[in-house]
C-alpha cells in the first residue's frame, strides 16, 4: 500500500466539470538507473491507472517510463448525481490499489 | 581601451583623448558578500585600478545567523555592518543603487543622478522575490508573513511576531523549488524556532510545508530533529502534498493542492531570482537567473558583464555568502587579468555551510569546485557533509567552527 493524497471540492455542480487532483507516493523506477555496483534496477512504475464514478470509468490511463517519482494527476470529471469516485491503479510488481472518495452534487 | 576609443570615436574622441590613458574603471554593483569582497580584491590585485562600488545602504544587514537573530538566541546589532575598511582599501563606495545600465555605452546610472563609466562591470545584486511567484504573495503579505529572506526589518518583523504568539501556537513556513537563496537556511530556520518554542511556548508547534523531496544536509537535520524536537517540527514534503500553491495573508492561511494551514505566525520563503538589475542589464535569462563562464564569471550574455554571488548560475555552487566571497575573488582576479590582456588562471573554489540545528548543535557541508563543460562542477571526493552518527561534542564544536566561521568572513569582506 502506497499513500495516496485525493482533492475533490466539498460540493460539486450537476453537469459542471469539476477538478480531481491527485498525488501517490510510489517511486515510479525507470528501469534505466544503476545501483552502485553497476546492476540495471529493475523497473517498477504504476503503468495503468483507472479512474470510475459509481463503476462508470472515466479515465483510463496507461503510464511510461517518463512519469515522474511521486506522480501528481489533475484532470475534470463531470457528475450528474452524487456518488463514489473510486482511483484504481496497478504497479510493475503486481500490487493493484483502489482509493475511494465520495462525490457530493448539490 | 582600443575598445572604448572606438566605442566612443566620433565627436567625443577629442575630450577622450585624455581620459584613455587613465586608469582603467570598474564599477562593482551591489556590497554585499560578493560585492564588497570582490571591490576590495580588484583594489589588491591591482592597486591602480579605479574601484567603485555602488550600494544604496550604508550599513548592511547581513543574512547569516539571521536566524538565530529571529529565535531570540543572538543580537541584531551583531548583523550589521558598515564600508568604512572598503572605503580605506581605496574602493569610491557610493551610497546609491544602481538604476539603469547602458550596456553600449559601458555606463551605470546611479539613483545619485551621476553615470559611472565602466571599462568592467561586476555585478553582485543578490536576490529579488519573486512577487507573482506565489498566489496572494505580494508586497503588502510580507508585512503579515515576514519572509524574512533578506536580512533587516523582515527579520526584526518575524522575531516580534514570535515573541508576540502565544503557547500553543502552530508556525507554519513554506519553502520553494530550488533555486534560492542558502539552500539549507528554511530547515536552520524551523530547527531554531523549534529550540526557542521548546524553551518559551513548549506546547506550540511548528510546520515546514516545502515544495521539494530533497534538501541540503537532509539526514542530518532529521536526525536531530528526531532527537531534539520531536512532536514539536513537522516537516512536510512535496510527495507528502507540502507544495504551497496560495497563501492568504488576511488569514494567515497556507493552501497546498490537498489542504489548508491555518497559522498563528506565518512564513513564507518565497520564490527568487537575481536582483533586478541584472535582468535590467541583458544578464539574466529566462530562469531570472544569470548564466556565467565559470572561468571568469563573467556573462554568457553581455560581454564585459561579470556576475557573482546569489544572481549567478554557478552550477553545483550553492547561492550562499561563503560562495559569493569566494567567487568574487576568482572574478576580481579574471577582471585584472583581462584588463592587462592577460588569460585568467582556471580556478578551484570552496564553499562551506555551517548551519545551527539549535545553538550548541552544528552541522556543516563543504564542497570543492571547479570549471568542466563550462559550469562549475563538484570534484568529487572532496568536500563532504558532518558525520550522521557524530558525539555532542562535535556538534558544539561545529556550532563554534560556525560562529568563527561568521567572524573571519565578516572582518575580511566589510572588517
Amino acid at each position: 500500500m502506497v499513500r495516496v493524497l485525493i482533492n475533490v471540492p466539498k460540493q460539486v455542480f450537476r453537469s459542471i466539470p469539476f477538478e480531481v487532483k491527485v498525488l501517490i507516493s510510489h517511486p515510479m523506477e525507470s528501469g534505466q538507473r544503476r545501483d552502485q555496483v553497476g546492476q540495471a534496477i529493475p523497473r517498477d512504475i504504476i503503468n495503468h491507472f483507472v479512474c470510475t464514478l459509481d463503476g462508470e470509468t472515466v479515465l483510463d490511463a496507461d503510464f511510461f517510463p517518463a512519469i515522474s517519482a511521486n506522480p501528481f494527476l489533475a484532470f475534470s470529471v463531470v457528475a450528474e448525481k452524487s456518488g463514489i469516485l473510486a482511483l484504481t491503479f496497478v504497479d510493475d510488481q503486481g500490487v493493484t490499489q483502489t482509493e475511494t472518495v465520495a462525490v457530493n452534487v448539490a | 581601451m582600443i575598445r572604448r576609443r572606438q566605442v566612443l570615436a566620433g565627436g567625443l574622441a577629442a575630450p577622450f583623448v585624455a581620459k584613455a590613458q587613465a586608469r582603467a574603471r570598474v564599477v562593482v554593483v551591489g556590497g554585499g558578500f560578493g560585492g564588497a569582497t570582490a571591490a576590495r580584491f580588484l583594489r589588491r590585485y591591482d592597486p591602480a585600478l579605479d574601484v567603485t562600488l555602488l550600494e544604496p545602504n550604508t550599513v548592511f544587514t547581513v543574512c547569516p545567523f539571521s536566524n538565530l537573530v529571529i529565535a531570540g538566541g543572538r543580537d541584531f546589532a551583531a548583523q550589521r555592518f558598515g564600508y568604512d575598511a572598503v572605503r580605506a582599501e581605496g574602493v569610491a563606495v557610493v551610497h546609491a543603487a544602481a538604476t539603469t545600465i547602458d550596456t553600449a555605452a559601458r555606463t551605470v546610472m546611479a539613483a545619485n543622478g551621476t553615470r559611472y563609466p565602466y571599462d568592467r562591470l561586476v555585478l553582485s545584486p543578490g536576490i529579488d522575490i519573486v512577487w507573482s511567484g506565489l498566489a496572494g504573495y505580494d508586497e503588502a503579505a510580507a508585512s503579515k508573513m515576514p519572509h524574512a529572506w533578506k536580512a533587516g526589518e523582515q527579520t526584526l518583523l518575524l522575531r516580534r511576531q514570535l515573541e508576540a504568539m502565544p503557547d500553543g501556537g502552530t508556525v507554519v513556513m513554506s519553502v520553494p523549488p530550488n533555486p534560492y537563496r542558502c539552500p539549507p537556511g528554511p530547515y536552520e530556520r524551523a530547527s531554531l524556532i523549534a529550540w526557542y518554542l521548546t524553551k518559551h511556548k513548549p506546547k506550540s508547534k511548528i510546520l515546514v510545508l516545502d515544495a521539494k523531496d530533497a534538501f541540503s544536509k537532509q539526514k542530518l537535520f532529521q536526525a536531530a530533529w528526531k532527537q531534539l524536537y520531536p512532536g514539536l517540527l513537522e516537516w512536510v514534503s512535496l510527495s507528502d502534498g507540502g507544495k504551497v500553491t496560495r497563501v492568504d495573508p488576511a488569514s494567515l492561511t497556507f493552501e497546498t493542492e490537498f489542504g489548508s494551514h491555518k497559522a498563528d505566525v506565518g512564513i513564507v520563503v518565497p520564490p527568487q531570482r537575481a536582483g533586478a538589475i541584472a535582468a535590467g542589464a541583458g544578464v539574466a535569462d529566462r530562469s531570472g537567473w544569470c548564466p556565467i563562464d565559470p572561468m571568469t564569471f563573467e556573462s554568457r550574455l553581455v560581454p564585459g558583464i561579470h556576475v557573482i554571488g546569489d544572481a549567478a548560475i554557478a552550477g553545483a555552487m550553492p547561492k550562499s555568502a561563503f560562495a559569493a566571497n569566494a567567487q568574487a575573488k576568482v572574478c576580481a582576479a579574471a577582471v585584472v587579468s583581462l584588463l592587462n590582456g592577460k588569460k585568467p588562471d582556471e580556478p578551484r573554489l570552496i564553499n562551506t555551510c555551517y548551519s545551527l540545528v539549535a545553538p550548541e548543535y552544528g552541522i556543516s557541508v563543504a564542497g570543492v569546485y571547479r570549471p568542466a563543460n563550462g559550469v562549475l562542477a563538484d570534484i568529487e571526493g572532496a568536500g563532504g557533509t558532518s558525520p550522521p552518527d557524530a558525539p555532542a561534542e562535535q556538534r558544539i564544536q561545529e556550532a563554534m567552527f560556525g560562529e568563527q566561521w561568521f567572524a573571519t568572513i565578516t572582518a575580511e569582506v566589510f572588517g
